[in-house]
């Protein structure tokens, strides 16, 4: 590959000769009101075991019904990433324990409801989604006593069961990422999906984006090596150090004759290092079997066509939107930021008020952090103030005063708060025959500056700008200069 | 780990280790009978060797439902206290148990 | 001894000629006469059932309406939930558990009327032929006590053939409700698959299990099956089907009916329950049904589908059992040591077996060879009922190979206890539908049923020919 994003800027370079080798999984919690299976409140920050019922706890012979709004967050989901939709079943993952209330998760298996998709990342790398299918998420055990505080030697856990039961949807990538630039763009893209199209609220800082990263290495052309699977990462920054660590401490295991260890390993953030959580040698036996108290998932083309036609418009296409009318690169970060923040449809609407579509990405991406998807200034408003700046009525530290302004009172008229500030246009023959002036009264510093010495210029714009108090704008003066140069 | 065989009788060990994975203490004499018993049953269970099941799709569910959903509307649960009251150990609104020696997910 | 029917006890209760209070107190009395050697309870549930009793006549005085059962003692097998009742599956590991909800065939009954005398042992879990795996004790069949009442459901089957209530719910994964019912002399019924909600139902075996009535008579059965069945929302293997209309039909007779005899019949079965069967024949030829020759050729290999599949689901089933949130704990100081604790104490030998089969059955490296092939052998076998349905509406074979056996003639080999059900497993491997209905005497003048089996919803054809063999008898 020959593109911006094949040299990472981040990326730690590894070794001539290896390749690291990255697959993610990606675990969502579903924006429905209700869990999975059962009719209780799914929603984090609750006192801890307010939100159960007999399902949820696993009584004895409580039954799971599916969700259908869960259902279909997960078909707008696999839509979004250009999955197949195709008919579903549900097993049982049988394991032991405290926060798993029934002994077994209930997960999509050998049949997952989205296959076959993938997610585009600057400079066209195109990364594979495996599929992302549908599972039920634990409960929470919090460890106590001991002196580390952590799960060895720990004198007691408590469970709480609130989470139990969450729909989630887990996003595994096939293994195409190769650097661990890639791996954070493909999580921070994959988030802005999640959050376009409403399916989960995307908080790493809260669990409800979880990500797990496969490391390998190899040498280059070889086959894949051994992978191990780190947990714990969890900001889309560790994500990237997190990868570097571990695919540099699997080269230098390799180089110095050892061998890699199927295991699972945990990210320590504060440490910068992963370490062994549990090594796979005792294979967890899971029993996988098909859930017998549920029934065959298969949407049928109408409701998936009816899910296809709401879907919004994808980042990706709105940043190619926005990268057209305002003739940024689509792979900028004034696009990627304002796509982001939601702020690209009132950039379109500036446009289409007849602004300045170029000079509103800049004012936006620079004052409307705030602000959200829906700025308090009124488009027309920032639209009248683009047109003022680009007819050089006002110069572009004029504009500034006057987008503070607009800011501040959530809109008003660009050009009669330009006539309070006394910032009335100069006509150009006016700043000409300053220029003029100028040089007249300068001609040393102009003979400089005609000889090719650039910051002789500098006497001379400040002489103008000086005579017009500040009125002049500078590019307008530059120009004129030039065209005096011949 | 060595690759199970199921045609090999079952042994003593595979026993153990099922009755391991299916947390269930064995004392040995349990642990030699529960070997017997399930051996002379999988002799038994072997009639079925003889079918020719090759082309047989499996049916796992006796009658071909599809697309049960439920609405996604809150309905209250239960309460807490008195699940907890009936709960082998609880303490500061949670379930209490033993520490975990030996991490498992 | 004949036993008042639901039927008539109901008519009279609404009618006001009957008071619910006084047919309970006949129930009650006959409990407290028998109970001790029966062992049919393991839970009386005398106020309450008093207070609902009461309410009844009070509800027949004032002239509200009442249910279909209104006054109709009503015994629960003591797998399904009732809320705050203690619920124990006849187990220690569930011993003292009570569940914060109803079951639906619960909430269904109540809202009929019926009045609920008390919980009924079982084998543990459901898992038994004998009754004998019972945490607390056996149960004795009330027509001779030095023998089985069947199982699982011994205790609600025991329950009606003691008269301690009109009827009871069993429920039933390889035959244990029409096994119990051959044994002890009444009409024992499993449902479709999906006809009777399992919500609330302990689960055994999942794609198995099916709620079904203990009665006296077919109409009994037919008047509890109209009340517990139909769609119910928390179970999302109910059929959408409403409840079927089935007193309607026991007096339709079975002329022109096909009546499938299978040829190639397992061995093993007594001959007078060869002989009665073949008079069972005989009575609908005689009403006018055609007896068509079928074969089952997959139909021993059932047992060994049944017992691979019902294991390797309960194992994941009972899993659940694990101390932390509710039942029994054993107390340990690190979490894998309370675990295998609580479950080791809480559960007994039979149990304990199962989990270790289906465990077993389902593992890595072992799938493809047992719970694998048996998913395909449950195949054939409803493919080979397909073809057999195809020519005839109903099959009839024996519920039970034998009159009821001897406590502890077959509890050292569980294999032997696992045979009694080579005739009843084949209906739950499928989801079909089937019944057991008293047909004569057989050894020790001991009842003998007769097994009508029905393609899936078959319902209202099965309940005709049952009502045609209770006619003729």
């Amino acid at each position: 590959m020959s593109n911006a994003t094949s040299a990472p800027s981040n990326s730690v370079a590894l070794p001539d000769g290896w390749e690291m080798v990255v697959g993610l999984e990606v675990h969502v919690e579903l924006d429905t009101k209700t869990k999975l299976f059962s009719a209780s409140p799914n929603r984090f920050g609750d006192d801890p075991n307010t939100n159960i019922d007999p399902v949820t706890l696993g009584l004895p012979g409580a039954l799971p019904v599916l969700n259908r709004r869960a259902v279909e967050l997960a078909i707008r989901l696999g839509l979004a990433l250009n999955c197949t939709v195709q008919a579903s079943t549900f097993h049982r993952k049988n394991y032991f324990y405290p926060d798993l209330p029934k002994a077994y998760q209930i997960s999509q298996y050998d049949q997952p409801i989205n296959v076959n998709g993938y997610l585009m990342l600057p400079g066209d790398v195109k990364i594979g989604i495996e599929r992302a299918h549908l599972e039920e998420d634990t409960g929470k055990s919090t460890h106590f006593g001991g002196s580390s505080g952590r799960i060895h030697g720990s004198d007691y856990s408590l469970v709480d069961f609130n989470r139990a039961g969450v729909p989630l949807v887990e996003i595994v990538s096939k293994p195409d990422i190769r650097n661990s630039d890639q791996a954070r763009q493909y999580v921070a893209e994959l988030r802005s999906i999640l959050l376009a199209v409403g399916a989960s609220d995307a908080k790493m800082e809260e669990g409800s984006m979880r990500v797990d990263v496969n490391v390998s290495v190899r040498r280059t052309g070889e086959p894949f090596g051994t992978r191990c699977e780190i947990k714990n990462v969890n900001s889309i920054r560790a994500v990237g150090k997190a990868i570097d660590y571990e695919a540099r401490r699997q080269i230098d295991v390799l180089e110095s004759g050892g061998v890699i260890r199927q295991e699972t390993r945990h990210w320590d953030d504060a440490e910068g290092r992963t370490h062994t959580l549990r090594t796979k040698e005792d294979a967890d036996d899971y029993r996988y079997f098909l859930e017998p108290d549920l029934v065959l998932l298969d949407p049928d083309t109408e409701w998936v066509d009816a899910i296809r036609a709401s879907l919004p418009m994808l980042p990706a296409e709105r940043r190619a939107r926005l990268s057209t009318i305002t003739g940024a690169n689509k792979e900028s970060e004034a696009v990627y930021v304002i796509v982001e923040r939601g702020q690209d449809d009132y950039i379109a609407t500036v446009a289409d008020a007849g602004g300045d579509a170029s000079r509103a990405l800049v004012y936006v991406t620079q004052a409307f952090a705030e602000e959200g998807s829906t700025p308090r200034v009124p488009a027309a408003d920032l639209a009248r103030l683009t047109i003022l700046e680009r007819d050089a009525k006002v110069t572009a530290t004029q504009a500034k005063t006057i987008l503070s302004e607009l800011v501040a009172n959530g809109g008003g008229d660009a050009a009669k708060i330009a006539a309070e500030k006394g910032f009335e246009a100069l006509d150009t023959s006016a700043v000409e025959q300053m220029v003029d002036d100028a040089i007249a009264a300068q001609p040393d510093a102009w003979a400089k500056y005609c000889a090719g010495e650039e910051k002789a210029l500098g006497a001379i714009v400040g002489a103008v700008m000086k005579a017009s108090k500040g009125k002049a704008d500078g590019k307008v003066v530059t120009a004129i200069l030039l065209s005096r140069k011949g | 780990m060595t690759t199970p065989d199921p045609s090999a009788r079952l042994s003593r060990d595979v026993v153990a280790k099922v009755a391991r994975l299916a947390r269930l203490d064995l004392t040995p004499d349990e642990l030699d009978v529960m070997t017997n018993q399930l051996a002379g049953m999988l002799d038994h269970f072997s009639d079925i060797d003889k079918l020719d099941l090759a082309d047989v799709a499996p049916l796992a569910q006796p009658l071909p439902l599809k697309n049960v959903l439920r609405d996604d509307v809150v309905v209250k649960g239960l309460d807490r206290d008195e699940v907890l009251a009936a709960a082998p150990a609880a303490e500061d609104g949670r379930f209490r148990v033993p520490p975990t020696i030996g991490f498992q997910e | 001894m004949a036993f008042q029917t639901a039927v008539d006890i109901a008519k009279q209760v609404a009618s006001g000629s009957l008071s619910a209070t006084t047919v309970l107190e006949e129930h009650l009395s006959r409990i407290t006469e028998r109970e001790g050697e029966v062992h049919a309870f393991n839970l009386v549930t005398t106020e309450s059932a008093r207070a609902t009793a009461q309410a009844i006549d009070e509800s027949v005085a004032k002239g509200r309406p009442v249910g279909p059962l209104a006054g109709v003692p009503i015994a629960l097998k003591d797998n399904m939930c009732t809320r705050g009742v203690p619920t124990t599956c006849s187990s220690k590991i569930l011993e003292g558990w009570k569940p914060p909800y109803d079951a639906t065939v619960v909430t269904r009954l109540a809202a009929a009327g019926a009045v609920f005398v008390g919980k009924t042992n079982l084998d543990e879990f459901a898992m038994g032929s004998s009754t004998e795996n019972s945490a607390f004790g056996p149960t004795r069949n009330p027509l001779d006590t030095s023998r089985v009442p069947g199982g699982s459901s011994g205790g609600s089957a025991a329950a009606v053939a003691a008269g301690f209530s009109a009827a009871s719910l069993g429920s039933d994964t390889g035959g244990s409700i029409r096994q119990p019912a051959a044994l002890c002399g009444l009409v024992g019924v499993k449902p479709t698959y999906g006809v009777v909600s399992r919500q609330g139902l302990v689960a055994f075996a999942s794609s198995l299990d099916q709620i079904g009535p203990f009665t006296h008579t077919v109409a009994d059965a037919a008047l509890l099956m109209e009340v517990i069945a139909g769609h119910d929302e928390n179970d999302s293997t109910s059929l959408p089907q409403p409840a079927p209309s089935l007193t309607a039909v026991l007096d339709r007779g079975v002329k022109g009916m096909r009546i499938g005899r299978i040829t190639d019949l397992p061995e093993g079965c007594e001959p007078e329950v060869l002989t009665r069967l073949d008079e069972a024949f005989e009575t609908l030829r005689r009403a006018g049904a055609t007896i068509v020759d079928i074969t089952l050729p997959s139909l021993s290999y059932g047992l060994t589908a049944y017992y691979l599949v019902a294991p390797a689901e309960a194992s994941s089933n009972l899993a659940r059992y694990d101390g932390v949130r509710y039942g029994l704990r054993v107390d340990a100081p690190d979490l894998n040591a309370m675990y295998a604790a609580t479950r080791s104490q809480g559960f007994g030998p039979e149990v304990k077996r199962r989990i270790m089969l289906g465990t077993y059955a389902l593992s890595a490296g072992y799938f493809d060879a047992y719970y694998g092939k048996a998913l395909k052998v449950r195949r054939l076998l409803a493919d080979d009922f397909s073809r057999a349905y195809s020519s005839c509406d109903v099959i009839l074979t024996p519920t039970s190979p034998t009159v009821a056996f001897k406590l502890g003639e077959k509890t050292n080999d569980p294999l032997t206890m696992y045979l009694c059900d080579v005739f009843t497993i084949p209906t739950n491997l499928v989801g079909h539908a089937a019944m057991s209905v008293p047909f004569g005497k057989g050894a020790h003048d001991l009842p003998v049923g007769v097994q009508v089996l029905a393609p899936a919803l078959g319902e209202e054809q099965m309940f005709m020919v049952a009502a045609e063999l209770e006619r003729g008898r």
